[in-house]
This record gives structure tokens, sequence and C-alpha cells, in this order.
């Protein structure tokens, strides 16, 4: 009786140790090529450092000049409205149900990590122009739960196929730009006039600037861009095509994205 | 036969109440087919046959949206020298002008409730208030 006893002991201790000790063995003879391929970006392309490494295809982007818009008062008003024409945008008239495809905000809203201290007048007293930024690592298509926000890969647009939106609101918490806005209400009576050929939205679900997707495919310029038209103030064109007049401009000029810091490698770049 | 006066009665309000949908439908409209308006245009091409389309077309509306907003595909059909940009709005509305006479038909009929127009514009709402730009 005894000695069943010692060797039941045993055999249940060494069945322990294996059970423990295996699993850290197997890892330690597994190839390492195998054992680092779980997909870890590289530690500096998460921190949106000084050189980033660029996408590849093509990545739509712009450049947005505050200098050339201010030159002409009422250039961005031009752009909204064309964008708010397009896009059968509401205009509600509670501005915490406001609906933002292209908006206006002051500096110190836009560029939260530039500091405002003794900016200047020019600064301080212009409007910006907002508007989605089509980030390349975008947080709203992380936090999405039914891939209604996506990533074309075809153009780098940050899209939305609002027949799969639920409003559950987490891209709103997510986006760090303020970019999406959530339809409390029937936004059809708050339309001041219909585009035929572009949907409204219903209640309940989010929306945001598309860059004009669905005019790109008819060859056009997005709105906002055709409304400033001849001004230079909007340039719009592939981030990755060095022969673009949006990289002629990125070349040539001084250009700030909105909290870079945060790595989401924003596609719309301003002059200031 | 006992209680024939309460018995008899009973027994003719129980048939009149069973067979109900067959005599409601009988006396009224409501079990007509439906006759959905044909394009006011006369148009008679559609981008499939009518057999289809009567069967299939929300799958074909489904894989057009799934086309268009997923895989960036929003090539123009065309059929017979007629261009269909892929799209609720843009291609059947074109020829289907009056959705309350074609589409609602058939979907008040089968007692569907299809929520596309809760976003698209029919022709009618668009006319509504009519951008000038």
């Amino acid at each position: 009786m005894d000695k069943q006893r010692r060797k039941f002991l045993k055999i249940a201790g060494a069945s322990v140790v294996a059970g423990i000790g295996a699993p850290a063995i197997v890892k330690l003879t597994s190839s390492p090529a195998l054992a680092s391929s779980a997909g870890h970006a590289p530690a500096a392309d998460v921190h949106g450092g000084h050189v980033e490494e660029a996408p590849k295809g093509v990545r739509l982007g712009m450049v947005i000049d505050m200098r050339k818009m201010e030159e002409q008062p009422g250039q961005l008003d031009n752009a909204i409205a064309a964008c708010i024409n397009a896009h059968n945008v509401p205009q509600f008239p509670d501005s915490k149900n406001e609906i933002k495809w292209l908006w206006k905000a002051p500096f110190e809203n836009v560029f939260t990590d530039h500091s405002g201290y003794h900016a200047s007048n020019k600064i301080t007293d212009t409007d910006f122009a907002v508007l989605c930024n089509h980030c390349d690592d975008p947080p709203c298509v992380r936090a999405c739960p039914t891939q209604a926000t996506f990533k074309v890969k075809s153009t780098g647009i940050v899209a939305m196929d609002f027949h799969r939106c639920i409003g559950c609101r987490f891209c709103m918490a997510a986006c760090p730009y303020g970019a999406r806005s959530f339809n409390w209400q029937d936004p059809r009576p708050y339309i001041k006039k219909y585009n035929k050929e572009f949907p409204s939205r219903m209640k309940g679900v989010v929306e945001k600037c598309n860059f004009c997707a669905e005019r790109l495919a008819l060859g056009k310029e997005p709105a906002c861009v055709e409304a400033c038209k001849g001004t230079g103030a909007i340039t719009f064109g592939d981030l990755n095509d060095a022969k673009s007049e949006l990289r002629a401009v990125l070349d040539k000029e001084f250009t700030i994205q909105r909290k870079s810091t945060l790595g989401t490698k924003p596609s719309v770049f301003y002059i200031v | 036969m006992y209680n024939k006066g309460t018995i008899i009665p009973g027994l003719i309000i129980f048939v009149l109440f069973v067979t109900f949908p067959i005599w409601f439908n009988g006396l009224t409209t409501a079990g007509d087919l439906p006759k959905p308006e044909l394009p006011p245009g006369g148009e008679k091409q559609c981008v499939m046959p009518a057999d289809y389309m009567r069967a299939n077309h929300m799958q074909l509306l489904n894989e057009w949206r799934d086309n268009v907003l997923r895989d960036g595909d929003r090539e123009i059909l065309e059929i017979d020298g007629k261009k269909y940009p892929k799209g609720l709005q843009m291609a059947c509305m074109q020829c289907h002008t009056q959705k309350e006479k074609f589409c609602d038909s058939c979907h008040t009929y089968a007692a569907v409730d299809p929520y596309c127009w809760d976003c698209h514009l029919t022709p009618n709402e668009a006319a509504s208030k009519e951008a000038t730009h």
C-alpha cells in the first residue's frame, strides 16, 4: 500500500513539472522567425517619428494654405457651402447637433499641440479649415465594431459605409480630431437643398468627410478643392506621387499636421 | 340535440371566423396582385432581364453597394448605349422615377419595409428641395 502511494506521488510530481515546463521548452526551441512574426510594427513607426515610413500605393492628401485662404475672405465659406451642397449635410440650428464635414475652428482647437503663446494676430484671428485627416493609421477604423468605417486600400481614403453604421459612436470617441458627427435626429428637415446624386443620412448614423470619393470616381476634384480653384488655397493629390502638384507644394513649403505626435499620420497638411 | 339555439349560431360564427382570410380577400382589394407602374418614360431595357430583377434586385443592390463603397469599383455599366452608374439613386431612379408607384406597390403587398429610403432620396423627395448649384 505504502509503496503504491510513493509511486503515485512520484508520477504526479513528474507530470506537474513536465506540464509546466513543456510550453517553455516549445517556445525556446521554435525558430525565432516564427516567434516574432506575430505582427508587431517596428517601434519607431508607432510613435510618429521624424522619419515616417511611407505607405505604398496611392495615398490621397491635401495641403491647406491658410495664407491664401485669408487673402480672400469668404473663400473658406464657399468651400464649406460647396461641401454641404455636394453631400446633403444638414444644418442643425443647435450647435451641439452640428454635422461637420468641412468646418471652421480656431488655431488653439486645431493645433492643440502647438503653443498659442504670443502667437501672431494673424493666427489668433483666423478660422482654420478643418476636415477628416484621412489618417494612414486611423483610430476610428480600429474602434469601429462593424467595419462601417474602413481604409480604402486603393486611395488611402478613410471611407464610411453608412449602411453598416450602428451608431455606437466608438469612432467619435476614438477620433482625436473631432471629425465625426452623429445624427441625433432625422437630418432631412435640416437639409436646405438636395443633391439628388448623393444620399442623405438617417437618425443614429455617424458621418464625416469622404474626400469626395464619389466625385473622384467621375474624374472631378473634391467639392472644396473645386470651390477654391485658382486661389491655391487647397492643393489636392497623391502624397506618394513624386510628380504631383501636392508634392511640389510639400517639398517647397513648411507644413504642419494636426496632432502629429499621436502617430495617426494625417494626410491633411497646413501652411499657416 | 340539446342547446341547438346556441350551438348552430356558434358554429356559423366559428366557420366565418376561420375562413376570414379567404372571404376577406375575395370581398376587398387586399389580395389583388400588385401592378407596379412601369417607367413613365417607356423604357423597356433594364440592367438585367425583368424576371431576374423581380426576384433578385435586392441582391444586385447589395452587390453594387459593396462594389462602390468597399471595393471602389464605380465602373459605369453600359447597356445598349445607356449608361447606368451603380447606385439606387443613380441608375434605378433614372427610369423608375416614381418610387411610390413602382417600388412601394410590391413592397406594401409583401409587407416588407426596406430601409433604402431612410437615406436614399426618391426623385420626388429630391425635387422638393432642388439643388441649384
